[in-house]
């Protein structure tokens, strides 16, 4: 007997059968086939009881009402609040993605110092107490060196409360430099200040229109509440409401319009203007309001009669004389008709004429604060705070003018960030040496980001409160972040666009994940540790006595509804809210030439021939809110291929340049270029090209950082000469292959 | 055994081989070595490996908290307001009695000072949780069903001492949905959960076969 081959041969046959006989392989099988269903690092929501918190949302002016469903403490889903007035249980793209700014990795997770260059993103943790007192020991040296308006606030909260909480702060402590950043609704507001003699926020009747017609405003593109505008859309499907887009571009909003109207961009306000004529001389204005309740038509008739006939204005806009006739007449022959204006979602207020040539129209078809038409809406308003008592210190800032130039032109609270900045980058009148940063990304949603860079880089020391590593933060000697939306209480008064008064607190759904502070908070508790004056400007103990200081009453019942709001309201009558003050058909104090002269789009046609415009999508956050990974993955690729961000251009354009669908181009424009990728459309008008807003971050995390293009990189930066607001609507622009 | 003997023996047996080389009982003994080896390590190995082993954080002593309470395993395993399943106790439950020591025992003083006074949750280890990918609601079983607790997860409400966790190193899911006969062969309802298990009890009860929602049968049933 030997051992051989055979022999193990046999032990291997002996051991496969043994094998096949245990359970061995088929448990395998089994589990390896559960393991492949159930990856172990697939996040899993923890298991627990289910709860909703009921909030209001602060991501754009919207003012929706949300409700998030919990699991234990975590925030598992946000949905649109059934109850809640503006958004009816609907939710747009970007509420839905709120849970990726709270549990994302772009967070700031504490408050940092910066410890190498700026801009480097080096940084050291710091804590609470030693960034309030470095904070403090900073403004106090300002202070006692006898410079406070050398200290500036530029914010984009959307609170109240902290909006004058910021104003308060610069009272008390001396400087005149608190800059908001305006919007749509702040040029609205002037227009009605300007026109109507009236401080009130403009909203619109959109669900009883009989007939909208919209000058750009992307109604459809995340204009006020989104979702109250899809709402309305499917209602004037319904009910046959013509909706007429006019717009160099085939947005979306176009796109779902009954007729589009391509125009010639910033020629909108003569077409409104040459629509006027023809109401005018055709008689069909609402004869009972113009003669009633306005003044000024006759010098109105004979500007438009001279300078706006639909011959003329046929040659501006690009629209023949026969469509803009028959549009006038349309639009004036309708029941309650809407002339709404405002480029794309309305971040950026815009130039006043095309405003006041709105609120004209408005005005001759009789549709002011009627149903169905534009309203006048006095919102609730804050109880008084005891007056600030400015000491010597204070007294002699606040003498200082504002950098940003805007004073008291109309009873209104005014701020131009956009000529703030190019004062301290030119240094004009007296430099700033601290800048506090709130919920706002100047540096990339201004225009001319290299002027804001400028301005920035002679700031030595920048103080940014946001809750994300955004692209000012990333430039700032510190960060003390706040907490974001869904962790923090705050009043949310009016919702934008909506005709009736809302008042809204928005409640703190889960406890705060990272080591933050409300900006509201951290203001008192600098005010105290300033001393003195401050510290009794500031005796609150904390943002939510604050609130309640100035919410009174409404603040507890407000903790358990979420939202008031007042859906008997009526609009003032036209005799009632122009008692006072007639409506002027050309704004009192402004010669019409001014108040209608559009802006031109900067740079000479010769070198550049093409125009470039910005443009807003619903799948892009552009401002503060940086783009949520889940909204960057429902971007077409027509937007952005990879990290390229594709050019909207008319084949025929992209032809004469030698350009063809997917090449690489350079854009150029006076403030400088980019590399892009052509997209061929015929949506849009021949000679212009058209890049979304709210790609080519910098800053933020690898879900957003390096993707596309900032097209406000490009853009330069033009003031209205009524308002000062951004006027910017475009700019000269030329491409080639690269 | 030596290898001289085991030859003969094996030569003896087959006479014919032994003819030829001798060398068949070799091949049949390494045939059976083969076979005996692998049916050790399938059988036996193979499940110590397979599964680990962790201790519950708190020994739990389930019939002394039975004699306690009025309503059995709902008084601690309850339904939410809202119809969903609570599962383990948190600790919020626990303090309502045990804010202090109330016994004699040693587990239950350590129970208050590391998890009660510190407030931090007992992470307890769920015997008989399902994968991630089957919806499993106990109010259709339990509310609609009327079945009983003991049903699924047999008389747990008896013991004394909570049993190992036993978790299989590939899945990462407790040995009770396997079962902890290797061979998978039950002899109670309780003794195993995968999806034959589920199947067969919904085989017999027609009426029951589908999803309480839909009142459709199929797959999307238990996964969603």
């Amino acid at each position: 007997m030997k051992i051989d081959r055979r022999c193990f041969l046999s032990l291997a046959i002996g051991a496969g059968a043994g094998i096949a006989l245990s359970p061995l392989p088929w448990k395998l099988t089994d589990d390896l086939a559960i393991w492949t269903q159930n990856w172990q690092w697939t996040p899993v929501p923890k298991r627990g009881a289910a709860k909703t918190v009921n909030s209001v949302c602060t991501l754009c002016p919207g003012g929706c009402g949300i409700s998030v469903r919990k699991i234990d403490d975590r925030a598992v889903k946000i949905e649109g609040m059934e109850t809640h007035p503006v958004n009816r249980g609907g939710i747009c793209t970007l509420g839905l993605c709120g849970l990726q700014l709270l549990y994302g990795p772009t967070r700031v997770k504490g408050p940092l110092k910066r410890v190498a260059d700026r801009g480097k993103g080096q940084w050291m943790p710091i804590t609470w107490d030693q960034a309030i007192r470095e904070v403090t020991e900073k403004l106090s040296a300002i202070r006692k060196s006898g410079r406070p308006q050398s200290v500036a606030t530029m914010s984009g909260a959307s609170s109240a409360t902290l909006d004058a909480l910021l104003d308060r702060f610069g009272q008390a402590y001396g400087t005149p430099n608190t800059i908001r950043f305006p919007s749509v609704d702040d040029a609205y507001h002037l227009s009605v200040s300007l026109m109507s003699g009236g401080k009130a926020r403009v909203a619109f009747d959109f669900e009883h229109a009989g007939y909208v017609l919209s000058f750009g405003a992307g109604l459809l593109d995340g204009w006020g509440s989104p979702v109250r505008m899809f709402k309305a859309n499917a209602l004037w499907k319904q009910s046959g409401v013509k909706l007429v887009q006019v717009e160099p571009r085939l947005s979306r909003t176009a796109a779902k319009a009954d007729t589009w109207i391509s125009i010639v961009p910033g020629s909108e306000t003569a077409l409104a203007l040459a629509m006027a004529h023809v109401i005018i001389s055709e008689s069909l204005y609402q004869a009972e309001f113009v003669e009633s309740c306005s003044e000024g038509m006759e010098g109105f008739k004979e500007f438009v009669a001279a300078k706006y006939t639909p011959d003329i204005a046929a040659k501006m806009t690009g629209v023949d004389a026969a469509t803009i006739t028959m549009l006038a007449r349309e639009f004036a022959k309708s029941k309650r008709p809407i002339a709404v204006c405002g480029r794309g979602q309305g971040t950026i207020p815009g130039s006043m004429d095309m405003f006041m040539a709105t609120q004209v129209l408005n005005a001759l078809v009789g549709n002011l604060n009627q149903p169905g038409g534009v309203w006048f809406v006095t919102d609730q308003t804050m109880q008084e705070w005891p007056e600030v008592e400015p000491d010597a210190a204070a007294k002699a800032g606040l003498a200082y003018p504002r950098l940003d130039g805007a004073k008291g032109m109309v009873p209104l609270k005014r701020s131009l960030p956009n000529q703030f900045v190019q004062a301290v980058a030119s240094g004009k009148d007296y430099p700033i040496e601290a800048l506090l940063v709130i919920e706002s990304n100047p540096l990339y949603t201004l225009n001319d980001t290299a002027l804001v860079k400028q301005a920035f880089s002679k700031i030595p020391f920048i103080v940014s409160f946001s809750s994300f590593m955004d692209d000012t933060a990333a430039y700032a000697d510190m960060i003390l972040p706040n907490p974001v939306y869904l962790e923090r209480m705050e009043d949310v008064i009016g919702a934008s666009g909506f005709p009736y008064p809302t008042i809204g607190l928005s409640q703190p759904v889960v406890k705060p994940q990272c080591n933050t502070r409300h900006v509201g908070d951290v203001l008192i508790q600098l005010a105290k540790g300033l001393g003195d004056t401050m510290a009794r400007a500031f005796a609150w103990k904390d943002f939510s006595a604050c609130l309640e200081a100035s919410l009174g009453d409404r603040f507890k019942t407000l903790k358990k509804s979420v939202f008031q709001v007042d859906k008997s309201y009526q609009p003032p009558a036209p005799n009632e809210i122009f008692a006072s003050e007639r409506f002027s058909f050309i704004p009192r104090g402004i010669q019409a030439d001014v108040a209608f002269k559009p802006i031109a789009a900067e740079g000479d046609t010769g070198g550049y021939p093409l125009m470039l415009m910005a443009y807003d999508t619903m799948r892009l956050s552009n401002g503060y809110i940086g783009n949520p990974p889940f909204l960057t993955k429902i971007l077409e690729d027509t937007v952005l291929k990879n990290q390229d961000c594709l050019i909207e251009i008319n084949p025929k354009s992209a032809k004469a340049a030698g350009l063809d669908e997917g090449d690489r181009a350079e854009i150029q424009t006076p403030k400088g270029k980019a590399l892009v990728r052509i997209h061929l459309d015929d949506g849009i008008m021949p000679g212009i090209v058209a890049i979304p807003r709210g790609l080519g971050h910098e800053a933020y995390d690898v879900y957003l950082a390096g993707k596309g293009i900032n097209v406000n990189s490009l853009v330069g930066s033009l003031s209205d000469p009524i308002s000062g607001f951004e006027a910017a609507w475009g700019i000269r622009a030329k491409l080639s292959k690269a | 055994m030596s290898e001289h003997e085991h030859m003969e023996v094996s030569a003896a047996h087959s006479p014919r081989n032994n003819l030829k080389d001798g060398s068949g009982g070799m091949v049949f003994l390494f045939f059976l070595i083969g076979l005996a080896a692998s049916l050790i390590v399938g059988w036996v190995i193979f499940p110590k490996l397979l599964y680990s082993q962790k201790r519950q954080p708190v020994d739990f002593n389930h019939v002394l908290h039975n004699g306690l309470v009025s309503d059995g395993c709902t008084s601690c395993h309850f339904f939410r307001d809202d119809g969903t399943f609570s599962g383990a106790p948190t600790l919020a439950q626990c303090v309502d009695c045990h804010s202090d020591v109330q016994g004699e025992s040693d587990e239950e003083k350590r129970f208050v000072e590391e998890y009660v006074k510190k407030e931090i949750e007992v992470p307890w280890l769920s015997y008989a949780r399902q994968p991630n990918c089957v919806f499993f609601s106990h109010a259709a079983h339990v509310k609609i069903a009327q079945m009983d607790c003991v049903t699924c997860h047999g008389a747990t409400g008896e013991s004394e001492h909570l049993r190992p966790y036993e978790y299989n190193r590939i899945t990462g899911y407790s040995r009770d949905i396997w079962g902890h006969n290797i061979a998978g062969i039950k002899h109670n309802t309780w003794d195993r959960m995968k999806m034959d298990d589920c199947a067969e009890c919904h085989q017999q009860k027609q009426s029951m076969l589908g999803s309480v929602q839909t009142q459709k049968e199929g797959c999307f049933v238990c996964h969603k």
